[in-house]
Order: structure tokens, then sequence, then C-alpha cells
């Protein structure tokens, strides 16, 4: 334990610390799920299975995903292939965050699995990684998931009970593309990964072409495998 | 497609989700400790992103196209150069709608 003029921070200060942690980032994610509600129903969802696909699949990018192959008549287990690779990443934040979970019971590890979201792991990291080895430091992580979960459910409930409302001209639905864009910018850090984004949106536009919906997974893995054949390309740093 | 059909989709589309972000939290120790693994996964945000971005682009009703006075390659190009300078996310998307709506009024 950590020597005796330090007193670890209480289970409800690490939550609150995870909670304050996460509210700057909501102020991207509400708009984002109210767009998102607001798309689910023009893609053809019923107004309950776009609330529902918040606490069900609860990942933006493949909610979003979701709503647009259930629009396209998807064959089920196409559209669950789709879902998992666009949620694939996630595997990343499982390992990275695994660690700090070891030795939790069972029921924390479930619970803390389901809000792994992009956005609960980027804030949560630095607590994790640089803060002190404390026995309530998976709460600050607790702070961060159950805040952007409520901020999540909440912002589509709003955008689908709105919905209808917004008028098609103001092209709300490119926000969605917009947000992509910006992560994509944040997320290409070496020529390889800019060859596999670039890759990947070629081949897309005409595989949309392909039978049951299958050209987001084609293209996916297009890009997947221009960018591990373009690493020689790459400078020697990172 | 039925109510049931779109409930068990669904429900199978959050059962894959939560076992990935279960995976190494639950299994870490059985799971391969592999480099390559991790080269692989690098590839997956931007190969997803960049796949969905095009079709909102160049394929809004559906048919892929190019055309040079589609006001969303612009804004979106707009939206890169900010994404890039500001590293903000918020930005971006203010900025690209702004510069939606602006090429829109201009009956660009």
């Amino acid at each position: 334990m950590l020597d005796s003029s330090t007193i670890p921070p209480s289970p409800r200060a690490e939550f609150g610390g995870g909670v304050r942690a996460e509210l700057p980032l909501l102020l991207g994610v509400v708009p984002f799920g109210m767009i998102f509600g607001v798309l689910g129903l023009a893609a053809g969802l019923p107004g309950w299975a776009v609330v529902l696909s918040s606490s069900l699949i609860f990942g933006g990018a493949s909610q979003v995903v979701f709503a647009q192959l259930w629009g396209a008549a998807t064959p089920p287990s196409v559209t669950v292939a789709t879902i998992g690779v666009v949620n694939l990443r996630h595997l990343l934040y499982s390992a990275a965050v695994a660690d700090f979970l070891r030795g939790l019971p069972w029921r924390w590890k479930l619970l803390l699995a389901y809000l792994l979201t992009d956005e609960a792991f980027a804030a949560a990291l630095p607590r994790l990684r640089d803060g002190p080895v404390t026995p309530h430091r998976h709460l600050f992580l607790l702070g961060t998931g159950f805040t952007l979960w409520a901020g999540w459910q909440l912002s589509t409930l709003a955008g689908v009970l709105i919905g209808a409302a917004i008028p098609a001209a103001w092209s709300l639905d490119f926000s969605i593309a917009l947000t992509f864009i910006a992560l994509l910018v944040l997320a290409v850090h070496r020529r390889s990964d800019a060859g596999a984004a670039l890759v990947a949106a070629a081949v897309v536009l005409p595989a949309m072409a392909l039978p049951h919906k299958l050209g987001l997974l084609v293209a996916a893995l297009a890009g997947i495998i221009a960018g591990l054949l373009l690493r020689r390309f790459d400078g020697k740093k990172t | 497609m039925s109510t049931t059909t779109l409930l068990l989709t669904m429900a199978a589309c959050g059962a894959v989700t939560f076992l990935i972000r279960l995976s190494f939290i639950a299994f870490g120790h059985h799971l391969p400790d592999d480099p390559r693994l991790t080269t692989f996964l690098r590839y997956v945000p931007p190969a997803i992103l960049g796949a969905l971005i095009a079709p909102e682009i160049f394929a809004v009703n559906g048919t892929p196209g190019f055309d040079l006075n589609n006001p969303r390659l612009w804004a979106a190009l707009i939206a890169v150069v900010t994404a890039w300078r500001t590293r903000n996310v918020l930005a971006t998307i203010g900025i690209g709608m702004l510069a939606l709506w602006a090429l829109q009024a201009a009956r660009f």
C-alpha cells in the first residue's frame, strides 16, 4: 500500500473522477446519438428498435451500419459478421485494460466489458495507466463508461422523438460522415494507415453491387491487406 | 423481415460486440500474445472508416458516381483539412456542416 501520508481516493472519488473525465467527450457524443436516432428511423428501423440498439449493441459506428444494413434487407449472418469487423478494434481496448482489471470478480469484468467503448476507454486510460494503483481504480472506468452509456441512451431517445421534425434538406446525415472523417484523420499516423483507408474507400464503391451487402466486409478486408502490404513504405519511427 | 428476426439479429450483433470487449479482460491468459495480431488490428479502424465514409460522399442516393459538382466532396475535403489542423472532432463536424450548407445554398 501507499505510505501513511497518502490516503487512496475513496470509491466515490474514483467514480466521480471518471464522470468528470467523460463529460467533455459527451459534447461530441450527444449530437452523434441524436443524429443516429434520426438516421435509424430514416433507414426503416422502428423507433423502439433504434432505442434498443443503443443498449443491446452500444456502439455508435456499428449501430449506424446496423441500421443501414437492416434498411437494405441484408441477410442476418452478413449483418452480424459486418458488425463484428466494425467492432474488432475493441480487442485492442480489451487487451489494454485487462491488466488493470485482473483479480476483479466476474460481475465487474462483465459490467466493465459491456461499458468498454472508444470514448470510455480514451477517458479512463490515463488514470489507469499513470495514476496510483489503488483498490478502487476500476470505479474510474465505471464512471467514464456509465456517463457515456447514459448520455448515449438519452441522446438516441431524443433523436427518435424529434427525428420526424427535422427536414431532410438540412442534410444532417452528413454529420455522421464528418464524425468518421475526424476519427479517421486522428487514426492515421503512418502512410500505410492512409493507404488502408484509401484502398477500402476505393473498393467499397464498386463492391456495393456485390450480393447480400457483402461490400463493406470485402472493402474492409481489402483495406487491411493493403495496410499490411504498404507497411514497408512507412518511415522507421514508431 | 419480421420483428423476431430484427430482435434476434440485433441481439446477435450485441453478443458479438460484447464478446470482443470481454475477450482479453476475461480470457487474456488463454489468448495469444502475438504482435502480428496487433499489427493486423492496427489497420481495422482506418479500413472500416474509409469504407464507411466513401458511400456517404459518392453514393448518397445509393448509386456510386463521381461528380466534381458534388457539394459533399468539397465539404468532406474541407473537413479533412479541419480535422488535420485542429485534431478536434467537434470543429470538424461544425465546419464540415457549414461548408456543406454554404455549398448547397450557392447551388454549387
